[in-house]
């Protein structure tokens, strides 16, 4: 990736290009050549940025300074102050208005362009994972060994409450709390379970984690497992994973033979042993109740709940389930301590998340920034921009279940708390960002296409709220369907979300009500005037 | 392996295995490290590792230590290769072909010379 030590964007939505963004970005072009800056800045045109009252509009990161409304004769002396000499053209500056939401947000983070920071991640691709020699050389099993040897279970709890760790596994639930529950709940006998049958569509930030640093699940689940009192464990991998198994197998021999898994542990006398359990390819069985019963050897079907696992979980022990990710924060939480953790990451999600890019965008893969991100750094920083001759329109956060971001959001920050007011989700930490060219009554059936065939079947709302969405987002492809449709499609989503069992159905219409939130216009096209504004539905004229 | 009983047991290991790499390191070896995740051997990793190792024994070079790690998060640019000789700084290659391969332990590890066309500037 190239450094660069400026970014300018220039805004491009209609009213910018109509009003000359496009000789302000030559402008600026040729201005920044002038200067020979060409390689110490990069500069970009982005879509909406949100904000038309003094369009076009250029913001120059990492200071954030919002410039508007740009004429091209005011570029060389833009260009010259801010740029070449380092001063803010005050003089140039947009309106200020009251600062809210998406603006506040950026000013609020002046100076800080938005870094990668790798906690999870960083181990992966630098150690061999095959070798429990390097794990350790990078500090491995060291916060196990503080863990045994210095504190009692309570302490490791409160110090993971204090770090204000949440579940990454896409629902936010605070991890501490959780591991009190558990704690909590007086049994014999009681189960740590790591959730890596990472299955949601576009999420691979567990694979890596299992691929790249399987010691760190092994060290988080035995530290889990003398906070909670329970002294077995079970990894649950997806079938696919068969790489991820290879080396958690691996792993685990060497963790035993060296005495960091198995009987009287540091010499302590505190036992853990894990095992691995492979799923066979269903998505229900993510869910964590499901994913219990295909270990306990049934049907992955969800159980009703209450009680919660963390009652009557695994064999009806009391048992702790966790995500990948989640657990892969614990012992950097241990080793640095709480407070550390809450210098990353925003107030509400402290820390960091990681983030799968994939669609219409440069460059697509994994990076793992802090928390509170917006989506447009994401893709223009990192995701390399969108694809040359396209614009964003939407992105999915979080695989299927996800929610769909319209570009007025782009600016959202993404954490738990911010995106809960947006009224989206974040998810599992997948990011589809789709440019123009995509048709989202085509996007919608195909989401609910996948939850149509994944659905167990055990719940009624789910069961058949999900074919008839379906084919109700089928006969709007074909332009066959009526706009009444649209309230039974909310109707559904609804339903679903209220009383389905699991979070299959719960969140199977989200996608969908999103799209009638954002785009009702265009799927109003497909039934109204039998057109898909983008082409890709094909549409027969009825006679 | 020996049995870890303590925290002085661990830092003691974590020493001896720190010291073995900078022995190695200090001896001028080179390190040739391939990203063998899931999206790298989809990727042509596996192809490119071999390329290496066929090229080590059948031209019987010396001092190349070849290793894998997981993915780096650059899923776009696997096949990923990493090369460091002795107390150099790390070399990234990306889009390694099994050609590209060969080209690394012949020009960059044995002639000392950067193949600049293939590094992703970190």
């Amino acid at each position: 990736m190239k450094t660069v030590r400026a970014m300018v964007l220039v805004s491009s939505d209609p009213q910018s290009l109509l009003n000359g963004a496009e000789q302000v970005y030559q402008q600026l072009q040729s201005e920044i050549a002038a200067f020979g800056l060409e390689d110490e800045v990069s500069l970009k045109m982005v879509g909406d940025i949100g904000r038309h009252d003094a369009v076009p509009m250029v913001i120059i990161y990492p200071e954030a300074v919002i410039y508007g409304p740009v004429k091209p004769e005011d570029v060389h002396h833009l260009v010259e102050e801010h740029l070449y000499k380092g001063r803010v053209a005050a003089e140039l500056q947009a309106p200020v208005r009251e600062l809210s939401g998406r603006i506040a947000w950026l000013s609020a983070r002046k100076g800080t362009l938005p870094a990668e920071k790798r906690v999870v991640l960083r181990r992966a691709g630098i150690i061999d994972p095959t070798s429990i020699e390097e794990y350790i050389i990078h500090d491995g099993y060291s916060a196990l060994g503080t863990v045994l040897g210095e504190m009692q279970p309570s302490q490791v709890i409160d110090v993971v409450k204090k770090s204000g760790l949440r579940g990454r596994g896409g629902a936010g639930f605070p991890t501490g709390t959780k591991w009190g529950f558990v704690a909590g709940t007086k049994s014999e006998k009681k189960y740590v379970v790591c959730n890596a049958d990472e299955s949601e569509p576009g999420t691979f930030k567990d694979r890596l984690i299992l691929e790249g640093d399987p010691h760190s699940i092994l060290e988080a689940m035995a530290i889990a497992g003398y906070s909670v009192g329970a002294d077995e464990g079970f990894i649950y991998v997806r079938g696919e994973y068969t790489l991820a198994q290879e080396r958690l197998h691996h792993a685990i021999t060497q963790a035993e033979e060296m005495g960091f898994l198995g009987e009287n542990i540091f010499g302590t006398g505190f036992n853990f042993k894990i095992h691995i359990h492979s799923g066979a390819g269903a998505y229900i069985c993510g869910e964590e109740t499901a994913l219990i019963e295909s270990i306990e050897g049934k049907p992955g079907l969800p159980r009703s709940r209450p009680p919660f696992p963390t009652t009557h979980g695994l064999w009806g022990k009391p048992t702790l389930v966790n995500n990948v990710e989640t657990l892969a924060n614990v012992p950097p939480i241990i080793q640095y301590g709480p407070e550390w953790y809450g210098t990353l990451g925003t107030p509400s999600s402290p820390g960091t998340k990681v983030y799968t890019i994939m669609g219409h965008v440069n460059k697509t893969g994994v990076i793992e920034v802090p928390m509170g991100i917006t989506l447009r750094e994401v893709i223009a920083i990192y995701a390399g921009g969108m694809k040359p001759g396209s614009s964003f329109k939407l992105a999915q956060t979080g695989g299927s279940s996800g929610s769909v971001i319209p570009a007025s959001l782009q600016d959202t920050p993404m954490d738990f708390d911010a995106y809960s007011r947006a009224g989206v989700s974040l998810g599992s930490g997948a990011l589809l960002i789709c440019d123009e060219d995509t048709c989202v009554v085509d996007l919608g059936r195909v989401l609910i296409n996948f939850f149509r065939n994944e659905s167990c079947g055990k719940c009624s709302p789910c069961r058949i709220g999900t074919q008839r969405s379906y084919e109700i987002m089928e006969s709007i492809a074909n332009g066959n369907a009526k706009l009444e449709d649209l309230q039974t499609l909310i109707n559904l989503a609804d339903s679903m979300n209220e009383v389905s069992n699991c979070g299959l159905g719960q969140t199977a219409g989200t996608p969908i009500r999103d799209i009638l939130k954002y785009f009702r216009a265009e799927v109003e096209a497909h039934i109204r005037l039998h057109v898909c504004p983008t082409g890709v539905c094909e549409i027969k004229i009825p006679v | 392996m020996p049995t870890v009983k303590s925290l002085e047991d661990l830092k003691r290991i974590r020493e001896e295995a720190l010291q073995k790499r900078q022995v190695k390191a200090a001896s001028g070896e080179a390190n040739i490290v391939v990203a063998m995740g899931t999206c790298g051997i989809a990727a042509g990793a596996r192809e490119a590792m071999k390329a290496i190792l066929n090229l080590i024994e059948t031209e019987n070079i010396p001092g190349i230590i070849v290793t894998q790690t997981g993915c780096i998060g650059l899923c776009e640019r696997e096949p990923i290769v990493q090369v460091q000789v002795g107390e150099q700084p790390k070399v990234t290659y990306g889009k390694v072909t099994p050609e590209i391969a060969r080209r690394i332990v012949k020009e960059h590890v044995v002639e000392g010379k950067i193949i600049e066309d293939h590094v992703i500037p970190m």
